[in-house]
């Protein structure tokens, strides 16, 4: 299973990948164009997804409904926590992406909420009036330097992902995440592997919870849940590679254009 | 003289009246808004609701544009009676869709921030709708046909950035590429989940 993974990932990203070329705006939105964007690996996509869809329902669906009753506080606490600890990700590739006063602004974001925000619990910085905190990923650093995203990918437990951004990940496991060279890889005696994993599924739980109501009345109302899903995820994708959560930058409205009911 | 001063009285006269009906987009959106929430604010049952935001829907929403852009290409290759076919299934579909989805909240509150003209036919309104307990503040902006200055109509959501528009087009090519691109496969389709 292992093995096809590899074997899908290399093939698709050697095929797609376009590494010298040019990484202005427009090309990077062509080339992350989600319908653009093929799903090479269908049968083994919708195979994923399924199963996901399994863990979501006997897992994920069931945790989440609870932990989304908890005190707002408890919530928010948890909730900056875990964007504390992505600091540590996203710093490298501000500076991957040449973004250096935001790596600076990032990391003294990073400094103040781990320390008088006790471990990131409180987002002391924005009450200082940082500017809005936007992560970064290894995958986006490839796509601002002009790499394509290679096929769509949805992976066991992880979910959807494309070739580019699965290949990218693997930066996180190679030194690329302090968090998890500390944790994991026992840099330091101070913590465990389970800190990392568990940092990981909570995660996945806050992230469950606050679109708990969106994600079912997608579901109740698609005609297409897993192409529904893949959309909204490669356009959720394309924006933030773009940094931009402006329409008129990301959508062709050449699309539009030609209906006329007026 | 008597024929030029009608015909000064008639330019003035028509051109205060076309600037008097002319709604703006941003306000036709807050207050298509205000009625949306306040229907969901009011003591009816959910299905009285559903009705009623269908009527909303059909004043203000562009469902036959919207229709055509979800379909793609292949509104290319149809045949004037397949098209009609596609238009009805498709507001039945869209209808049920749309009002099912915004039944469930209740007394959204919704405030338009700031709006952007594309061009003479579009122009994207921002808003945000505001926290609640259980989820965060979501930013909604809104592509407003605006040919028509004097009818505008909506024509997509965006919500935090994503098209509902582009996932329901995307959603329309797997229905059709998963079954041969036959248009009759999608009728089917779409006429099972209005019948649900």
């Amino acid at each position: 299973m292992m093995k096809k993974i590899i074997v899908i990932l290399i093939t698709t990203f050697t095929l797609v990948a376009n590494v010298y070329a040019g990484s202005d705006g427009e090309l990077i939105l062509k080339k992350n164009e989600p319908s653009e964007i093929k799903d090479c690996s269908e049968t083994f996509n919708k195979a994923s997804f399924a199963l996901n869809q399994g863990l979501d329902k006997i897992i994920f669906k069931p945790v989440s409904s609870v932990y989304r009753v908890l005190p707002s506080p408890v919530k928010t606490g948890v909730s900056n926590s875990l964007n504390n600890l992505s600091n540590v990700v996203t710093i490298p590739n501000n500076i991957l992406q040449g973004e250096f006063a935001l790596a600076g602004v990032n990391t003294g974001r990073f400094l103040i909420n781990t320390t008088v925000g006790i471990l990131g619990l409180i987002d002391v910085a924005t009450y200082l009036g940082f500017t809005e905190y936007v992560k970064e990923d290894y995958g986006q650093s490839l796509a601002s330097h002009g790499v394509g995203p290679g096929c769509y990918l949805v992976l066991p437990v992880l979910g959807p992902s494309t070739a580019r951004d699965t290949i990218a990940s693997l930066t996180n496991f190679v030194g690329g995440d302090a968090w998890y060279n500390v944790t994991v890889r026992n840099d330091t005696n101070y913590f465990k592997d389970v800190d990392y994993y568990a940092s990981k599924i909570t995660a996945g739980v806050d992230f469950r919870a606050k679109n708990f109501d969106s994600i079912e009345n997608l579901e109740k109302n698609s005609l297409d849940f897993y192409a529904s899903v893949k959309s909204l995820y490669l356009q959720d994708r394309q924006q933030r590679i773009l940094n931009s959560k402006k329409i008129i930058e990301t959508q062709n409205d050449s699309d539009w254009e030609e209906i006329e009911t007026q | 003289m008597m024929k030029r001063k009608l015909l000064t009285f008639l330019i003035v006269f028509f051109s205060i009246s076309s600037v008097a009906l002319s709604i703006e987009p941003d306000v036709f959106v807050q207050s298509t808004v205000n009625r949306a929430s306040k229907l969901l604010g009011e003591d009816i049952s959910k299905d009285q609701k559903i009705e009623k935001l269908k009527l909303i829907a059909k004043e203000t929403v562009d469902i036959k544009g919207i229709g055509f852009y979800t379909l793609g290409v292949k509104r290319k290759s149809l045949s004037g009676d397949e098209k009609e076919r596609y238009s009805k299934l498709f507001e039945e579909y869209f209808l049920k869709s749309f009002s099912s989805r915004l039944a469930e909240y209740t007394n959204p509150e919704i405030d338009v921030t700031n709006k952007e003209k594309l061009n003479d036919s579009y122009t994207i309104v921002n808003s945000v709708l505001k926290a609640t307990k259980e989820r965060p503040e979501i930013n909604i902006d809104w592509r407003i046909y605006t040919k028509n200055p004097n009818n505008p109509l909506i024509r997509d959501l965006i919500i935090e950035g994503l098209s509902l528009a582009r996932t329901q087009k995307e959603e329309f090519a797997s229905v059709l590429s998963s079954n041969e691109n036959d248009i009759q496969a999608l009728f089917k389709v779409l006429k099972e989940f209005s019948s649900n």
